[in-house]
């Protein structure tokens, strides 16, 4: 049995060995997640990759779980970190029911406790490399938020991470209502992953989409989208530039 | 209670299995003046009475805002009850910041309960000595609570402490049913008949009651006296008026128990620092 003895090495600013202890660079990764609020609550996106540097590594990796009765919280970024914030948050959701009072954990207070975190960690030069995308509904008010690894944090009726900033945001700003069915925000969901799909190198091809309502949460299982590659201009790309690639 | 050889330290059981350190700290709450608190199922009312040590000072502080949807109120050394205010407002505030959410009222009361606790079983500490009335707002409605010195805390529906306070239970005894479905006027109006029967004659006015309320879609704030004396002068007018026709006799024999009721002999068996 191997187990750690933790190391206080001190300030990780000025002690060069303290480095050790810090957040450096992300190892292994989750690419983009997207999410809207729609008619009865929020419906988030994301693939079920999780890639090691540029090598597609793992292919099984959920990134959206549920929080609580009321929220979704899905994440981009280290792996590894965002099974440690669903450590950190299953102790405060355990605790929340261990009240047994009456009252819950909304996704407003998940989002903040959240962003606490983050802020703090990024505060001390140890972020946790993520992205974070917290949507839930409570007592009918529908909620769906983002917090960065530097604790940047906001609300909007639909959000994305890294690529999806700018491969799905600019779709959903085109075509977002807010009254929008649950097939009609799955197809729009789908409209903006496929894209991804074409456009981010890390994406996969096998996707999940989730739920969440007043009356709780459901993770789809996971499928793939069709894909079209018979694009005229793909079949002889350089014929204008011929040698380029 | 008479003083017994189990009574020095907090921490010795008497054979009976009682802590009297405990209840001699309760007693200093029965020693406080009164106060009382009263909820709907929207609004809690806190009020309580302005004792001042003499003519020349202003009166105690008793109520406090802990946040927009909970208030407090004290009975027994306000010095006590000044840090366990500071202390609520502390969770308040560090749990509003984490969570962008109130705390919940309950909640508050339990880590009251059991900072109060704490005291009752270390032998360098001596329990506080002051009882709270804690209302609040929270998810599941308004809520009044009573904390007690021995970490034990009760939730009512109306409740009284502090000296004279037997007088304000037996009135919100005979009406506390109605109170759930009370609007915010009838509360409010109740709180303060309730003070009245705690002064025993004494002619009720403004300057002798705090009164504050909370409630939903209302944080919490006091009434000011003008709204206060408004309250009394529609039940005080009524019983003048039935004065007025009962006659002379009645008016002389009204006369000399407010005169007892001031600044009476009762009130010098009370500590100074407790109010």
């Amino acid at each position: 049995m191997t187990f750690t003895i933790p190391i206080d090495n001190g300030d990780a600013l000025k002690n060069a060995e303290a480095d050790s202890q810090r957040t450096l660079y992300p190892y292994v990764t989750g690419t983009s997640i997207v999410a809207i609020k729609y008619k009865d609550g929020v419906l988030m996106a994301s693939d079920m990759g999780g890639s090691y540097g540029s090598t597609l590594r793992y292919k099984n990796i959920e990134r959206v779980k549920a929080i609580g009765k009321h929220s979704l919280l899905g994440a981009s970024g280290e792996i590894s970190d965002f099974q440690e914030i669903l450590r950190y948050l299953d102790e405060l959701v355990l605790n929340d029911n261990m009240w047994d009072d009456g009252n819950s954990l909304g996704p407003k207070e998940v989002h903040n406790y959240l962003t606490r975190v983050m802020y703090n960690r990024r505060n001390k030069f140890n972020p946790l490399w993520n992205t974070l995308v917290l949507g839930g509904v409570k007592n009918g008010e529908i909620y769906l938020g983002m917090v960065s690894m530097i604790g940047v944090s906001f609300e909007d009726n639909h959000v994305a991470t890294g690529f999806g900033n700018h491969l799905a945001r600019p779709i959903l700003r085109d075509e977002w209502r807010a009254d929008l069915s649950f097939e009609d925000g799955v197809k729009l969901l789908e409209k903006c992953m496929r894209v991804l799909l074409y456009r981010d190198r890390s994406a996969i091809n096998k996707l999940q989409i989730a739920k969440i309502t007043e009356e709780g949460v459901t993770v789809s299982q996971p499928y793939s989208l069709k894909t079209f590659w018979e694009f005229q201009a793909f079949h002889n790309p350089t014929a204008g530039a011929q040698g380029s690639w | 209670m008479f003083r017994n050889q189990y009574d020095t330290d907090v921490t010795t059981w008497s054979p009976t299995g009682r802590l009297f350190q405990v209840e001699y700290a309760m007693e200093a709450v029965k020693q406080g003046s009164a106060a009382i608190g009263l909820r709907s199922r929207s609004h809690v009312v806190l009020a309580c009475v302005n004792k001042a040590q003499s003519e020349l000072s202003s009166h105690q502080k008793k109520i406090f805002k802990v946040d927009d949807h909970i208030g407090v109120a004290i009975a027994g050394l306000t010095a006590d009850g000044r840090v366990l205010s500071r202390y609520m407002r502390s969770e308040a505030i560090n749990h509003s910041f984490t969570y962008e959410s109130p705390l919940p009222v309950g909640r508050l009361v339990v880590h009251l309960a059991d900072k109060a606790q704490v005291c009752t079983q270390r032998s360098w500490k001596r329990p506080y000595g002051v009882g709270l009335l804690v209302g609040g707002l929270d998810e599941s409605g308004a809520h009044l609570y009573y904390n007690c010195p021995s970490g034990n805390y009760f939730e009512y529906q109306a409740f009284a402490i502090g000296s004279r306070s037997q007088a304000a239970k037996t009135y919100l005894e005979r009406r506390f049913e109605s109170f759930g479905d009370s609007s915010r006027e009838d509360l409010i109006k109740d709180a303060i008949l309730a003070v009245r029967e705690t002064l025993q004659g004494e002619t009720l006015k403004s300057s002798l009651c705090t009164v504050s309320v909370l409630g939903v879609g209302e944080p919490f704030h006091f009434l000011d006296q003008e709204t206060i004396q408004k309250v009394i002068d529609t039940f005080e007018k009524v019983a003048e008026d039935e004065e007025g026709e009962a006659g002379e006799g009645d008016a002389e024999a009204a006369a000399a128990p407010a005169e007892q009721g001031g600044g009476g002999a009762g009130d010098q068996d009370v500590a100074p620092m407790e109010m």
